[in-house]
């Protein structure tokens, strides 16, 4: 570890929806920092507040959601805190920020040469020449062939692959310390994620970038990751390093979405979690997972903390049945 | 531009070429602004020179299109009406498409209460004929150039802003607004260099339309009266002196109306073939 802060640091973060006059917490005092050159993945299923916690770090939120308590600090400024004009100025120049639907993230009737650098004018104040060369270095840079003629080129020329290569060069261009990338896979065909994973990769160790990576994906998970954090109803039920994350899954969730992870060897059979996440007006007090939990007890009415476990102080549960 | 890049167009542009019917409307209508231009020195007579001696005399090779009921050359006239005619609709035009975009664009983009208010106001605004909406506002602000562009210009502007407003409040949702808001980009930016362009072929569209009927409503006005005052010539004006004459002067109505039905048909033709070219459903 170096000396300098961590490129994003989250500090008991709370974001809230206000439905019918009441707060609910989609993401519930979550804490954690990523340090330059890793990749923290946040698993759980739809609903589960990995998408909220995202939207809350780049402050993109919907207008009925606000984040109600805690700090995000990238490279040290707190986003919480700061003016829409710093938060502004901060998207796209510190964090860069990649989407699941290359096909449509795109803007179809504007050249992509001058989409990717029209980011380096808005932040660096480049001129439009300037840009353009920077923009060719960049499509060089992610790869794109014959980068050069496919400036003027417009989105619907491009595959779905080389459009979320596009993608990354914009989320890029200023060269931003952390990257988010909210499920960059899930729309691509299974040798295409496999390449725009090992270029996220390459130019993470390249630009030291903190990847915070969101994906229902756990084999994505199993070959990018430094750390797991496993998320359910807005509470972070498990953080591990990756390793100790699939060889000691702790939390019953994290179990339970192992177990319904196809895999080539055992019977074949996938085992669904019964029952889905509730919705936000209906989650149970305490632990949010009891309702569909097999080790349900009754203090779970009461929500438990983050606890180590197995020695490392780095594997942390929330869960009464775990905490030894 | 790489021959690549350029398909998009190209494919717009040659349907438009390709479209006959587009071609004729966009050869008519040149020809109209094409002669409006050069009116002071094609037209043959001094638009409002009178001659008693050739009262009402038909059309021959001297007076192609005949004289008025004062002796002036109705060939010049049209010339010079077709400067009228054609600058009040192209600005009026103009006008309505800028400012109603711009409220459009801005109220689909925000939504909200400024949404909601420049729906009313659109609503209001648009239950009214175009026709006498302009009536209204020329007799309120009297009869001159400017006057006249704003009137019709004013008609222009909710329609605009209710086209602008729907299709930003459909390019709002995409993923690609949503990924500029990831890049810090400002609402005012994302607003008019990511979604404007988005919507200019709808807008085009409905601005070559407008554009007829802007040019209808003038000469509506000045059929009533309530253009430019005379002795300056209108389309409008000298069909209303040909409708006074009608009996002993018919082509006195008839040569000024062609020319009005010759620029609807033109303009409509361009639109129409537009819409079509800018259609990605349409066959190829």
């Amino acid at each position: 570890m170096t000396a300098t802060p961590p490129p994003l640091v989250v500090e008991g973060l709370t974001t809230s929806i206000r439905l019918d006059g009441r707060l609910h917490h989609v993401v519930r005092d979550i804490s954690f920092e990523i340090r330059a050159e890793e990749t923290l993945a946040l698993v759980g299923e739809s609903g589960c507040g990995k998408s909220m916690t995202a939207l809350s770090v780049t402050g993109l939120l919907p207008p009925i959601a606000s984040v109600t308590s805690g700090r995000i600090l990238v490279e040290g400024v707190d986003m919480v805190a700061a003016s829409e004009k710093t938060r502004e100025d901060l998207r796209g120049d510190r964090i860069g920020m990649i989407f699941q639907e290359p096909m449509t993230s795109l803007n179809p009737v504007l050249p992509i040469g001058f989409q990717v650098g029209e980011a380096l004018m808005r932040h660096h104040g480049l001129s439009k020449k300037a840009a353009r060369e920077r923009a060719r270095e960049l499509l060089e840079l992610v790869r794109v062939p014959a980068a050069a003629e496919r400036l003027d080129a417009y989105p619907h020329q491009f595959s779905g692959g080389m459009r979320q290569r596009v993608m990354i060069a914009l989320a890029l261009a200023c060269r931003p310390s952390v990257l988010i990338a909210d499920e960059p896979t899930t729309a691509l065909d299974v040798t295409i994620q496999a390449q725009v994973l090992a270029l996220v990769a390459d130019l993470q160790k390249r630009e030291g970038l903190a990847v915070l990576l969101i994906t229902h994906n756990l084999g994505v998970v199993a070959s990018v990751a430094d750390r797991v954090m496993v998320m359910y109803g807005g509470d972070v039920v498990e953080s591990a390093p990756v390793k100790a994350f699939f060889d000691r899954p702790t939390h019953p969730y994290s179990q339970a979405l192992l177990a319904a992870m196809p895999r080539i060897e055992g019977d074949g059979q996938l085992k669904p979690i019964p029952g889905q996440v509730p919705p936000l007006t209906e989650m149970p007090s305490g632990c949010r997972f009891q309702s569909r939990c097999p080790l349900r007890q009754e203090i779970c009415d009461r929500l438990p903390e983050m606890t180590p476990v197995g020695g490392d102080p780095e594997h942390k549960v929330r869960c009464w049945a775990r905490s030894e | 531009m790489s021959a690549s890049s350029s398909a998009r167009r190209n494919t717009v542009a040659s349907r438009a070429l390709r479209s006959p019917g587009l071609a004729f409307g966009f050869v008519v209508v040149v020809v109209m602004i094409v002669a409006a231009l050069i009116a002071p020195w094609a037209s043959p007579f001094d638009p409002d020179a009178q001659d008693v001696m050739l009262v009402l005399s038909p059309p021959d090779t001297t007076h192609l299109f005949g004289t008025d009921a004062f002796g002036r050359d109705v060939f010049s006239r049209i010339l010079w009406g077709a400067r009228i005619s054609l600058t009040v609709g192209f600005l009026a035009t103009a006008v309505g498409v800028v400012i109603g975009t711009v409220i459009g664009v801005v109220a689909g983009y925000y939504g909200g209460v400024i949404d909601r208010l420049v729906v009313a106001a659109t609503d209001v605004l648009l239950s009214f004929p175009q026709l006498i909406m302009g009536l209204l506002l020329v007799a309120v602000l009297g009869a001159s150039l400017t006057n006249l562009v704003i009137a019709i210009a004013v008609t222009a502007v909710p329609a605009f802003v209710r086209l602008a407003r729907g299709s930003t409040l459909a390019m709002r949702e995409r993923d690609f607004v949503d990924a500029c808001r990831s890049l810090g980009y400002s609402d005012l930016r994302i607003m008019f260099l990511h979604v404007l362009p988005n919507i200019l072929d709808e807008l085009v569209v409905m601005a070559s339309l407008w554009l007829a009927a802007a040019i209808r409503t003038e000469s509506t006005l000045a059929f009533i009266g309530l253009s430019v005052p005379p002795p300056t010539a209108t389309w409008g004006g000298i069909v209303r002196e040909g409708f006074d004459n009608l009996l002993d002067g018919p082509w006195l109505a008839v040569f000024p109306s062609l020319a009005i039905l010759a620029v609807m048909i033109g303009l409509n033709l361009i639109g129409d073939g537009l819409r079509d070219a800018s259609d990605p459903r349409a066959p190829q």
